[in-house]
């Protein structure tokens, strides 16, 4: 682990150099995979230190190192099958479910490895909660669906404080208007852009520090896409949010910082604004630009 | 000309049609090469030449083998003395009879008149002019129709359509076939489950506690009540269902719930084959494992713990019977376990629920309407179970909840009912109907439950 982290210093260390060269380096670095920009940050949520993630043999995340600073909206956009979602998988163990998945390196959260074999996966998922591309509400009432993760860690004592938990959460949502008055019909008969915002309700109602997003808005129209968005805008005040996009415009609208993943590779990450006005990275630049994706 | 080798001429003639039609409709666009000038395929044309020769031919072929012994009959009393057509229907009809026994060779009921011979020649005659007028014009009837196909087809008749119609046609006789069989059973069920009303007031069927079927013979004969109360049989076929079902239901639910969430893929490969194989032991291999292995040890543990337990038990038999019927809940269970999308256990795992609560909390209750319904099909199938019951939980009709007496089932009377001569306007002999009827109900509004919930559950997740 310490050549690994060693490794990293010296990525880091390279990377602060590119930033101080600028833009003569993009050319020169053609297929170069390793990251440029400045991974880490000041205040990190969660910090991830060479990465690597296998499916089988497949080698699907190789030696990712990222910060995910507190109260930070970060996108990560990429090609499909770059890694992206994977990566955000594996920061909060949904990799575990996979068969045949197996993670390398260190990822912190709070600075607490949350690979440790005797950390227990449940609370560590209450902490970082995700919200997925389809949306995917329980067979229950809209009320049971945003209980559900409050009575499974027994956070509400008490029904009135329960009604509570299922009030704000609704509301922090922007869902509670809508659907006040029928929190007993079924989740399912919700719209698209409702169903998603009552996940994104389910996801908060159990307190987490971070939230994962993974395509959120990909099945969404574009009216429900601005709420959701709006809404994600909203939420960084009291959360760290990481969203995997395919679309380019959503990242530099609702992210502050931007990473770029290509085949596996964290190819760059910074500043959404310089990310996509001033890119250092070739495979970057030519991503953004629409040369490919 | 015999049938069969007539039949086989006919399908000769069909093949011969359908390589004529074949050939014809290529010839006709000139050539391989050019098949797609035609309207439809060439196989298309074959396969309407041959419908040509085939199905007029056999239509008039099943029409007249539906007619012709009425037709020869009728004939045959014509040319019959006058004295003799005089005779009642009945009599005359023993006449005819006697006469075709006669034609064919066989034992005749009395010493054969000189009239009856000359019209069993006469009969012998009309059959054998009937063989050779229907092999001539069956087959004239399939050449007629070859040649009317090779004239009709054209490059651009619609062969295809064509064929597709009589395709059509034939999957609606196929249908129609099941329809109209199911609703033969349960009309003739209906009639006789009638006549045995007609006999026993139905109120007394239905509520009569009391079942002994053995009816008397001779006004003076003893122990021949003759009672038809039907509710001890429905309270065995209930106990030991209920039996069957309190040791299938959880056994398949958590076996189907390990296989669906926790075994691996291999292990899950091999054990749910095997489980299933439990579906394919016949009953009553079942039946002899429930009366020789598992009465005998509950009657003995019975006895070590002092309890009364006789050798044919309702719990013998209920328990074989939910062995017998745990794959079907686990088998089904375990498909809709399966089909309960992974985004649902995904977005339980993301909020940090552990296997065994997703189980509990999303994927059970979201499995729950196509669970019933696998539930419900084995009830049905514990219902109607026979064989294990015959010989393991007895013939008495007890009316009793203790699992440790012996019972009887609604099927196995109806067994027992129907076994050996019968005589079928004995209310005896009748019941037998009246409670297949209600069997028959009773698994009816099952299935109908069923195949209501499991639909109910396919428009879950549109």
């Amino acid at each position: 682990m310490t050549n690994t982290l060693a490794d990293a210093a010296r990525i880091t260390e390279e990377a602060k150099q590119a930033d101080a060269q600028g833009d003569s380096h993009k050319k020169a670095l053609g297929e170069d995979f390793r990251t440029v920009g400045r991974i880490r940050v000041d205040k990190p949520r969660m910090r991830c230190t060479e990465v690597n993630v296998f499916y089988g043999q497949n080698h699907a995340i190789k030696g990712v190192s990222l910060d995910i600073g507190a109260n930070e909206v970060i996108a990560m956009i990429g090609p499909s099958g770059c890694g992206k979602s994977t990566f955000l998988r594996s920061l909060n163990r949904m990799n575990d479910t996979i068969e045949g998945c197996r993670i390398e390196g260190e990822i912190l959260l709070d600075d607490q490895d949350i690979y440790d074999k005797k950390l227990d996966v449940v609370p560590l998922r209450a902490r970082v909660g995700m919200v997925f591309q389809k949306p995917n509400p329980f067979p229950k009432s809209i009320y049971e669906n945003i209980a559900y993760g409050p009575r499974i860690h027994g956070i509400a004592a008490t029904r009135t404080a329960l009604d509570e938990i299922v009030e704000t959460s609704l509301r922090k949502a922007g869902l509670w208007e809508e659907v006040k008055d029928r929190l007993d019909k079924p989740g399912t008969g919700l719209s698209g852009g409702q169903q998603q915002r009552l996940c994104i309700a389910r996801a908060i109602a159990v307190a987490p520090e971070v939230i994962l997003m993974d395509e959120p808005c990909s099945a969404l129209d574009p009216i429900a896409t601005a709420k959701v968005e709006e809404l994600i805008d909203e939420l960084r005040a009291n959360y760290t949010i990481a969203i995997v996009t395919h679309s380019m415009q959503q990242a530099a609208r609702v992210s502050q910082r931007t990473a770029y993943f290509h085949l596996g590779n964290l190819v760059e990450v910074g500043n959404t604004t310089q990310i996509f006005t001033n890119p250092r990275h070739k495979l970057t630049e030519d991503y953004i630009t629409g040369r490919f994706g | 000309m015999q049938s069969s080798v007539l039949l086989l001429l006919l399908i000769g003639l069909m093949a011969l049609a359908y390589q004529m039609g074949r050939r014809r409709s290529v010839r006709l666009v000139g050539g391989y090469g050019k098949v797609r000038e035609l309207n439809s395929l060439p196989s298309y044309y074959g396969a309407y030449a041959a419908m040509w020769a085939g199905i007029p031919a056999l239509l008039v072929y099943g029409l007249w083998l539906a007619i012709q012994g009425n037709v020869v009959s009728h004939w045959l009393v014509a040319e019959l003395p006058p004295e003799i057509q005089q005779l009642p229907k009945a009599e005359l009809a023993l006449v005819v009879n006697d006469i075709k026994n006669l034609a064919a060779g066989s034992i005749l009921s009395g010493h054969p008149e000189p009239y009856m011979q000359v019209a069993a020649d006469h009969l012998h005659s009309l059959r054998q002019t009937g063989q050779a007028a229907l092999a001539v014009v069956v087959l004239s009837l399939g050449i007629a129709g070859l040649v009317l196909a090779r004239q009709t087809i054209r490059k651009d008749m619609r062969a295809r359509t064509r064929v597709e119609q009589v395709i059509k046609v034939l999957l609606i006789i196929s249908s129609t076939i099941a329809i109209f069989t199911t609703i033969g059973i349960v009309l003739s069920v209906l009639f006789e489950s009638i006549r045995f009303f007609q006999a026993i007031p139905i109120s007394d069927f239905l509520f009569g506690l009391q079942w002994s079927p053995q009816t008397a013979i001779r006004a003076d004969q003893v122990g021949s009540s003759g009672a038809f109360g039907a509710v001890p049989l429905f309270a065995g076929t209930l106990l030991i269902s209920g039996i069957a079902m309190f040791v299938a239901v959880p056994i398949g639910l958590m076996s189907a719930i390990y296989l669906s969430e926790y075994a691996g893929p291999k292990l899950r490969a091999m054990a749910k084959p095997t489980l299933e194989v439990l579906a394919g032991i016949p009953t009553v291999v079942y039946g002899f494992f429930a009366a020789l292995t598992v009465a005998p040890f509950i009657r003995d543990s019975g006895a070590l713990i002092g309890l009364d337990v006789s050798s044919e038990s309702a719990l013998a038999a209920g328990l074989v019977i939910g062995i017998m019927i745990i794959p079907f809940v686990s088998s089904l269970s375990d498909d809709v376990i399966n089909a309960v999308p992974q985004a649902m256990r995904d977005g339980s795992y993301a909020l940090g629920a552990t296997r065994s609560e997703t189980v509990r909390r999303v994927i059970i209750p979201a499995a729950l309407p196509g669970i019933v319904g696998g539930v419900l099909l084995a009830v049905s199938r514990a219902i109607g179970e026979t064989m294990i019951v015959v010989m393991a939980a007895g013939l008495t009709a007890n009316l009793t909840a203790n699992p440790l007496e012996s019972v009887t089932t609604v099927t196995v009377q109806i067994v027992t009912l129907l076994v050996g001569d019968q005589e079928f306007d004995s209310p005896k002999t009748l019941a037998a109907f009246a409670l297949g009827l209600m069997l028959f109900v009773t698994t009816l509004v099952l299935n109908v439950v069923a195949l209501h919930v499991v639909r109910k559950y396919r428009e879950q997740y549109e």
